[in-house]
């Protein structure tokens, strides 16, 4: 079956097999002795090849038909015809654009700045608090995304326990999951993902020299301005490591999503990964949700061009 | 060659490995009859577990070496459909007997997954029991026929005796028209607070539930003349956009929600609501009025899980009423499904066997009496312990009459989902009549390949 392409960060570039001596044919001697050394790769090549690259590859061709799962005695090739639909479909631009919404709210400016600002905080923390904190924060990092999924929902829906916090506080309480999904969703993405950017954040400022954050504060540099002229440049390159990574995660997040709301009420909450799923496994148009799933893979590299150039600048 | 030699047998070895590792034959055991049906998601009913279990038993011991093994698929019904067509497709996960909705089988069919039936037909006595309606449910358009119904259903209104006394309306109640129906309605909300006054199936998450229990009672209700199809024009083959009933059928389902007559929205959009309807609503006396089929009474039998016996003194049943009381006054929709077998099956003789044992006349009509099912075999229709065995049984039987089948061609399936949605934009307020109806017509040539026609 098709299968969503790993939008994670990348395909691993497969180790390049038998591939040309480095030198150019200095005797039939050198190129027998590069193949033997190449040979014992051949079985993780034609491994990687079969299981990796050929399941891309054919969920690249079936994006090019109008496959279905029933209702289809053969299918046929169709060219780009899926995509120029896709485009002119409100219910995909609406799912790219909550999509958007969904990866700035909650990874940019949750997952990465939160995961900062307790990475910041911890580094100042007494033992115990950090303890006691970090164990939290990365217990829900640790719990399974379906787990999470029904954890969060059980906290937002209308009998749940924010409403509770709120009435008890004698606030307005509301559906949230009805009346604003997608903040909804994206909070429990802040949720489950902040733990993975302190980890990384907090392993970057153990990095700095102290020496040099000292030598500022004798300079007369206040908090702010050390965070801004110290801290941050010296951390520059895991930021741009930890965005990208959250990035691409997220742009893939589906079970978080589905066990809480699945994209509805309507569609409203309806990113491009249950977009897709809707249209190749609930429309049975597998040819259609696979050429979903490659724009998809589109937007995440987008998304890496540009911090793959915020990393290379820096160097 | 000798330093080569080694790596070059261990790659080979390990590669080949690998690869029949991947490759080898699950292989369908001769002696094994696999059988996938849609187990509720109710983990308290066990309706159609506890049947099967015993024709198993029966099975097995009339053939003896033989084996069955059941493989239920636990879901929504929109996700059972899609796990069985997932299934179909590799000889490798196909079961040899599947139990098929017969909107979706024709679809199948068209896809190449089931096996024409009629040889074995043929050689079957009992199949001249089955009515010839249901024969047809399961007939392809090349004339095969590709399931065995094991029954049918109607459609009708379900309500709460106790309610509606409470809420000053008749125990005898039956609307004549829509308007009827929304009254009973603002009046259950008025007077009777914190019970959910009416519900009607809709969206997405409800799948064929939505479009058959729930819209298509309104749309075949808005017809003038007893033959009609509003969704589907035989005479030109094509799919019917653009019509006032579907905008009036739309306008219904806006009407009950937006006046807060149905479920909260976020219950109604919950992809479970049906088995809740079942299991909590209604025997807990929370719902006034349900627009639902006929099978409800099988979760609330003796051993099935949510025994509720005296559901027949608290309930009353009416016929869902035409728009504006127009002839033939009447609306049912029927379905039902069929027992297939995959063309990729790998003991389709044995699965038919299966299939036979099933459908003798005790086994059958002990079906019938545990589904609450609609029989459409004349034998056990006939059996007193069939008719008695049902409070609701004669009034379902007796909707036949004035019973629709759906179009149900290769397209009907994106057909129903396009209903859904434009059932959930007017259900969430996201879209105005006109907008879902619009969304419907657009969806409609995507669904069907150009072919509709206005009206």
């Amino acid at each position: 079956m098709t299968s969503a392409p790993p939008a994670g960060p990348g395909v691993v570039k497969t180790a390049p097999g038998p591939a040309a001596p480095p030198h150019p044919p200095a005797g039939r001697r050198d190129v027998r002795r590069a193949l033997t050394r190449a040979l014992p790769l051949s079985p993780a090549v034609v491994l990687l090849l079969l299981f990796l690259a050929g399941p891309i590859a054919y969920c690249a061709y079936i994006a090019f038909t109008d496959l279905q799962l029933t209702g289809q005695a053969e299918s046929s090739f169709i060219g780009f015809d899926n995509f120029r639909a896709a485009f002119k479909d409100d219910a995909f631009l609406n799912a790219v654009w909550l999509t958007l919404v969904f990866t700035v709210l909650s990874s940019l400016i949750g997952q990465n700045t939160l995961g900062l600002s307790l990475a910041v905080l911890m580094q100042r923390a007494s033992k115990p608090v950090r303890t006691v904190t970090g164990g939290i924060v990365i217990a829900a990092w640790v719990l399974p995304e379906v787990v999470a999924g029904f954890l969060l929902y059980a906290f937002f829906r209308r009998e749940g326990t924010l409403n509770a916090v709120l009435d008890w506080l004698h606030l307005p309480s509301q559906n949230w999951l009805f009346t604003l999904p997608i903040l909804a969703v994206s909070f429990a993405n802040v949720w489950r993902g902040t733990a993975f950017s302190m980890l990384v954040y907090s392993a970057a400022l153990n990095e700095i020299p102290k020496e040099i954050t000292e030598a500022a504060e004798v300079d007369g540099a206040g908090g702010w301005r050390r965070m801004w002229h110290i801290t941050l440049p010296m951390i520059r390159r895991s930021i741009g490591t930890n965005l990208m990574l959250n990035t691409l995660q997220t742009l893939s997040v589906f079970g978080l999503i589905w066990v809480m709301t699945r994209g509805g009420p309507g569609n409203r909450s309806q990113t491009l990964p249950l977009f897709m799923y809707e249209q190749a496994f609930q429309k049975s148009m597998i040819g259609y949700g696979t050429a979903v799933a490659l724009l998809l893979l589109v937007v995440g590299s987008l998304f890496s061009l540009v911090y793959m150039r915020l990393l290379r600048t820096e160097v | 060659m000798r330093p080569t030699a080694v790596p070059l047998l261990l790659a080979t070895l390990l590669t080949a490995t690998a690869l029949s590792a991947c490759g080898s034959e699950s292989g369908s055991d001769p002696d094994t009859v696999k059988i996938s049906f849609k187990q509720s998601t109710d983990n308290s009913i066990k309706v159609m577990d506890t049947y099967l279990a015993d024709i198993k038993d029966q099975f097995e011991k009339a053939n003896p070496g033989k084996r069955v093994e059941l493989v239920p698929i636990k879901a929504p019904d929109s996700e059972y459909y899609t796990k069985l067509q997932q299934m179909l497709r590799s000889p490798k996960t196909a079961p040899d007997l599947v139990y098929e909705d017969t909107f979706l089988i024709n679809s199948d069919i068209t896809s190449g997954y089931l096996k024409p039936l009629d040889p074995y037909l043929a050689k079957w006595d009992d199949w001249s029991q089955f009515i010839d309606t249901a024969k047809e449910a399961a007939q392809a358009q090349d004339g095969k026929t590709y399931g065995v119904p094991d029954g049918t259903d109607t459609r009708g209104l379900w309500f709460d005796k106790a309610i509606f006394k409470k809420a000053g309306l008749p125990a005898d109640w039956q609307p004549t028209n829509w308007a009827d129906i929304l009254d009973a309605a603002r009046a259950i909300k008025a007077k009777v607070p914190g019970v959910i006054p009416m519900n009607i199936y809709t969206g997405k998450p409800a799948g064929e539930a939505a479009t058959m229990q729930g819209f298509e009672m309104l749309l075949y209700g808005t017809a003038s003349g007893a033959n009609e199809s509003p969704l589907y024009d035989p005479a030109s083959k094509k799919w019917i956009t653009g019509s006032q009933g579907f905008k009036d059928s739309l306008e219904f389902v806006e009407t009950v929600f937006k006046e807060k007559l149905g479920p909260d929205v976020s219950d109604a959009l919950d992809p479970n609501i049906a088995t809740r309807v079942r299991g909590e609503f209604l025997p807990e006396g929370k719902l006034g009025i349900n627009l639902d089929g006929s099978w409800l009474p099988q979760d609330w039998l003796e051993g099935s899980g949510h025994e509720w016996p005296e559901w027949s003194e608290k309930l009353g049943l009416a016929y869902m009423p035409t728009q504006d009381g127009q002839a033939p006054s009447k609306v049912s929709m029927s379905g039902g499904w069929t027992w297939a077998i995959p063309s990729k099956a790998g003991n389709p003789d044995l699965a038919f066997e299966f299939i036979r044992t099933m459908q003798t006349k005790a086994n059958a009509q002990k079906w019938y009496i545990a589904n609450s099912g609609i029989s459409v075999r004349t034998d056990v229709a006939e059996d007193p312990e069939y008719v008695k065995a049902q409070p609701g049984i004669k009034f379902f039987t007796d909707l036949v009459a004035s019973t629709h089948y759906r179009p149900a061609y290769p397209a009907y399936p994106k057909v129903s989902t396009a209903i859904q949605e434009a059932m959930e934009g007017v259900t969430t307020g996201d879209s105005s009549v006109e907008e879902a109806a619009k969304g419907y017509d657009e969806e409609l040539k995507t669904a069907t390949d150009n072919q509709v026609i206005e009206k």
